[in-house]
């Protein structure tokens, strides 16, 4: 049906060329790669730290790195994925290249500031390279005082600058798409008809506006505790260290729906076409993403319930930590009841989103623990939280965004990638990653303590179990990589509805041309409507 | 229960069989869930799997009365869990009136522990079973974290004030002491063990090189330092207050506030003075930071102590076992 | 690609020049939230620590000169009027208007940051800048410390808001030298509104941070 000569048509990859076309481009859709290659470069730098980590926690004493080295190994694991990765991931890709084609508009409502916060995320991470290359940070990606303000003689400073910088790429990335759903939809797209995806980018952007300011002024004060000894955290001149975790948590806590919400808006669509149906209660689940950035917002304390707050401050923070657990609920029982009477397929994209309900739904119940007071008191700090927290961010985000790169692979690359090996490498991920972190939930209850270099011999076999698990996750991660770059060359041609989606972004050919559609789009449908797209496609054959 | 099994560790304080019992709740709730979403999609996969490209399901209605379903009795359970948890962690935060005081000082990278007859320990704490103990814990640099696995419970020890954990041990034996919030190159070593022994071995314990105890330090401090040339013994009027019979009373502040005669006010009082000053007195105790350690405040605090009998002292219920802000108001 | 020629009055992605507009006022007022929760951060550290030592801080808070800490304040809230009245010049087409009030706007700006200058060179030589020559008299003994804690926060806080002055100042002209080139009409003048509304904004920081600061211990003297 599409031939050879479809390559040969302009669209936004050939429209120009050379480095400066890229550099200095305005288009969402090329930013959106420049991000791609950038947030991959951060993902397997993460993924080499935590590698090491693992080799280390092989055995019971040290045998490959050095405390000092080791402590170095996990915070710049933590900062690299945490800032560098996972915050922009599934934003500043999937979304920087999928929201505006959604919603029917040309572009973003401020592409220059798009590719401004490029740019921010790539000096930020010059900054944490700096200070890795220069000698590394121990402070664990949470900095506490008095550690990190007074004590620790490592690059605190260049490694919050670079936080900071990478901060406001997030809140202007969250800017530009909270202007734009409002102010650059295409006639007829109303806020009901929009995709679940848009919802949920929405939701996150929310967060990112809002929150990232305070992780940005808390580690202005931290540096400047460090340098000019303000006193603010310091017991000595009357501050309080309890403060910066409360600063910190205020915005990381909300942090960690960024991080997910936009992997819940991928399983939305993934869902709904590989079943061909629309999300069961679409508003609900648009609403349960809202729902999700504000009440994020309500439960940091959860992180310092044994820090000395008081009893009472645990009671509302572990409360309303229940309740933000719900709206995650509902969405999980949706998607389920979407599959109900569907027509379901077992494309790749599918079988991350099969993993990611199952992860995140295991992920999300052991919040149910460590939500718990009388729990919590046993389990923070410990290999259960690590478990738990892994179980979202990569049983849950990472397999999102796994399955959103298969899905839209076609479309951004006008390519499809090898189904056989894309399928094995999701069971490959979906396998290893269990080995990885499930035994960890055991070592947490049995009392492994975090951040610990060495520990006692009768937590060894589970260790072990970890990391023969984490190298199985490695493989699984380097399939991908290898294999959608042979598709670009070698893989089928695409055509401009491979899945057989609705949204706009699919009534384009693929790749898209540079300004997206040919027309402004009216939009006349509900979200979602098969029906509608099969009358469509048999209105053009017959 | 539990004791046994390898996945849990052993149940060696009065609160780890409740702890665990609520996690076998959770677990039970988790897994039900996990379970029945595991098989209800994989049911569906099958069920309902393409069979040609050209099959087009009928949408479905979503129904109000199902997205109420999964949301309230979702919300019932997790309260459930809410209610249950906080009870549990009440328990776990409040110490007993019986409960005896261990002193812990934590620093990178060990473990001080200070008992009240005077023995001191590195590293180790041995206490006697089916006797609550009480830590009160400070740390001389950065933020450490008390945690001994078997007992289900820990609290973080922060520098500039006093927070506290408490356990009764139920269960003689040896067990783990870790310090669980990250604290610099030997975070991972700075632990110990908790040696629980029958009484008399504990006794026996004890009574093998104590070096006097805490109070009888604390005198000799008190002496050292001149404090009775302002704060008299005798009753005579002084320029301080009269520290016999005040501990655990409520006090008179020249601001017009009151504040509890306490070990944190104690504390503040020996290091900064100007915070609060009793009503009818002037500001004019000098500050003895730095002339006096951490030990030395808590000698001084427990002969303040013992100059209120017993008997005299107001009940410990009111004390905060989770730790108030140490205010140091004007 | 499509010969479309993009103005900064009407830019590709856009359909309308009201589109642009609406769209172009609603990312500043999201960014001043932004900066509202920046500065957010320190007002609540200022409360907390406030509540701590309130006698402290009311007798730090009076060594800080409130009159002049008003006239500066005046200062800003008229520099606020003339950018105003520069954003209406701008609105009815009066370039020459428009360049005027520009001018004044900095100029009042550029005052408001040389009493600043002042105010931090007078705590310099009172040895109120927290640091080893540190001293506030009249102060209980230990009270030092939280002495100073103020006097952090008061630096850090006005030098956050000298910042964000310093950077308005850059924005006033860059506004002045464009005003000055005619790139502004009544049909398309949306920098200077928006520039305003930042303007705006850093003023209202500062009425929020001169009571916190200056005025706290009024009554107790």
């Amino acid at each position: 049906m599409i031939t050879e000569a479809v390559q040969e048509r302009e669209n936004y990859l050939n429209t120009s060329h050379g480095i400066k076309s890229w550099l200095l481009t305005k288009d969402h859709k090329r930013i959106a790669l420049l991000y791609l290659h950038t947030i991959t470069f951060f993902f397997f730098l993460g993924g080499i730290f935590a590698t090491l980590i693992r080799l280390e926690l092989l055995t019971p004493k040290g045998s490959l790195v050095s405390a000092d080295t080791y402590s170095k190994l996990f915070t710049l694991h933590g900062v690299i994925m945490v800032f560098f990765f996972l915050i922009p991931s599934i934003p500043a890709t999937l979304g920087n290249f999928f929201l505006p084609m959604m919603i029917g508009a040309k572009d973003l409502a401020f592409p220059r500031i798009n590719l401004l916060s490029w740019y921010l995320l790539v000096i930020g991470g010059c900054f944490a390279m700096y200070a890795m290359l220069a000698g590394g940070v121990d402070t664990g990606w949470t900095f506490y005082v008095p550690y990190s303000s007074n004590y620790s003689n490592t690059y605190v400073i260049a490694t919050g600058l670079g936080i900071f910088i990478a901060g406001f790429s997030s809140i202007l990335t969250g800017l530009n798409f909270i202007v734009t759903v409002h102010r650059m939809r295409a006639p007829g797209m109303t806020w009901f008809r929009l995709p679940l995806f848009v919802w949920s980018n929405y939701a996150t952007a929310l967060i990112q506006v809002l929150g990232t300011p305070v992780i940005a002024i808390t580690l202005v004060l931290l540096i400047c505790e460090r340098t000019l000894h303000i006193g603010v955290f310091d017991p000595a001149r009357g501050g309080d260290p309890v403060l910066f975790q409360h600063l910190f948590w205020f915005y990381s806590h909300p942090a960690v729906y960024i991080m997910v919400l936009p992997g819940l808006g991928v399983i939305s669509e993934l869902v709904s076409v590989f079943a061909k149906k629309p999300v069961f209660g679409y508003k609900v689940v648009a609403f349960s993403s809202v729902a999700i950035a504000v009440l994020g917002f309500l439960v940091w304390g959860h992180h310092m319930f044994v820090s000395g707050q008081s009893v009472y401050a645990g009671l509302v923070f572990s409360f309303l930590s229940y309740f933000v657990a719900i709206p995650s609920a509902i969405k999980v029982f949706n998607w389920t009841a979407t599959l109900h009477k569907g027509s379901i397929s077992y494309a790749t994209p599918m079988l991350y989103a099969f993993g990611f309900i199952g992860l995140f739904t295991v992920g999300g119940l052991t919040g149910l623990f460590v939500a718990c007071l009388g729990v919590d008191v046993h389990v923070h700090d410990t290999y259960f939280v690590i478990a738990h927290f892994h179980y979202i961010m990569v049983g849950g985000t990472i397999m999102a965004y796994l399955g959103g790169l298969h899905y839209w692979w076609p479309k951004m690359s006008g390519r499809m990638y090898p189904e056989a090996w894309a399928k094995l490498s999701a069971l490959v991920i979906y396998l290893g990653f269990n080995l990885t972190f499930f035994p960890q939930f055991i070592l947490g209850y049995l009392g492994m303590p975090r951040r610990y270099w060495t520990y006692p011999d009768e937590f060894q076999v589970l260790h072990v179990m970890s990391t023969a698990g984490a190298s199985v996750l490695a493989v699984g991660y380097l399939m991908p990589l290898v294999y959608f770059m042979w598709s670009l060359r070698y893989g089928r041609i695409a055509g401009p509805n491979p899945w057989g989606a609705t949204g706009l972004e699919w009534q384009t050919p693929s790749p898209p041309p540079a300004h997206n559609f040919e027309e402004t789009p009216v939009v006349t449908t509900e979200a979602y409507d098969y029906a509608a797209l099969a009358a469509m496609e048999e209105a053009k054959v017959g | 229960m539990g004791s046994d099994l390898p996945l849990f560790p052993v149940q060696a304080s009065s609160i780890a069989p409740s702890v665990d019992h609520l996690v076998y709740f959770l677990l039970t709730v988790a897994v039900f869930f996990s379970v029945g979403i595991f098989f209800t999609i994989f049911y569906f996969a099958v069920r309902y799997r393409r069979r040609s490209e050209s099959e087009l399901p009928v949408p479905s209605e979503g129904a109000m009365t199902l997205e109420i379903l999964w949301s309230v009795i979702p919300f019932g359970l997790t309260m459930i869990m809410f209610v249950w948890g906080a009870s549990v962690f009440f328990t776990i935060s409040r110490p007993p009136d019986d409960a005896q005081q261990i002193y812990v000082i934590g620093k990178q990278w060990m473990w001080k522990i200070q008992h009240m007859e005077g023995q001191r320990e590195i590293n180790e704490l041995h206490i006697p079973v089916g006797q609550a103990v009480k830590l009160r814990m400070t740390s001389e640099d950065v933020i450490h974290d008390f945690f001994v696995p078997a007992f289900r419970t820990k609290a973080d020890v922060l520098p500039g004030r006093y927070t506290t954990v408490w356990f009764k041990p139920t269960r003689p034996g040896k067990y783990h002491l870790f310090c669980s919030q990250y604290c610099g190159t030997n975070h991972y070593a700075m632990i110990g063990w908790v040696y629980v022994m029958a009484p008399q071995d504990y006794q026996a314990w004890l009574s093998g090189g104590a070096t006097g105890s805490l109070a009888s330090s604390g005198e000799k401090l008190f002496q050292t330092f001149a404090c009775a040339n302002c704060h008299h013994l005798s009753g005579a009027p002084g320029r301080g207050p009269d520290l016999p019979n005040l501990y655990g009373t409520q006090v008179e502040l020249a601001d017009g506030g009151n504040v509890k005669f306490d070990e944190d006010y104690i504390r503040e009082s020996i290091l900064n003075p100007a915070a609060k000053i009793v009503k009818g007195y002037q500001p004019i105790m000098p500050t003895f930071q730095g002339l006096v350690t951490e030990e030395n405040v808590l000698q001084l605090i427990e002969y303040i102590k013992s100059l209120t009998p017993k008997e005299a002292r107001p009940p410990a219920g009111a004390a905060a076992a989770t730790s108030k802000r140490k205010s140091t108001k004007q | 690609m499509d010969s479309y020629i993009e103005t900064p009055e009407l830019r590709e992605q856009f359909e309308t020049p009201t589109q642009q507009k609406e769209t172009s006022t609603l990312g500043m007022w999201i960014f001043l939230v932004t900066e509202i929760m920046f500065f957010g951060g320190l007002f609540l550290a200022y409360t907390i620590y406030r509540k701590e030592f309130a006698t402290v801080f009311g007798l730090a808070s009076s060594t800080l000169d409130a009159a002049i800490g008003a006239a500066n304040t005046a200062v800003l809230i008229c520099s606020s009027f003339t950018m105003v009245l520069a954003v209406r010049a701008a609105q009815i087409g009066s370039r020459k208007a428009l360049i005027v009030f520009l001018i004044l706007t900095i100029l009042l700006g550029g005052i408001f940051l040389g009493v600043k200058a002042y105010e931090w060179n007078q705590k310099f030589e009172e040895h109120h800048v927290p640091g080893p020559a540190f001293y506030l008299e009249g102060v209980p003994p230990g009270g030092q410390g939280p002495a100073q804690l103020f006097f952090s926060l008061y630096f850090t806080m006005t030098g956050l808001h000298a910042l964000h002055m310093l950077i308005g100042e850059g924005l006033m002209l860059f506004l002045l030298w464009h005003a000055y080139a005619r790139k502004y009409t009544p049909s398309y003048y949306t920098p200077v509104d928006i520039g305003g509304l930042y303007w705006h904004f850093v003023d209202i920081v500062w009425i929020f941070l001169f009571p916190l600061l200056y005025l706290i211990a009024r009554h107790q003297h």
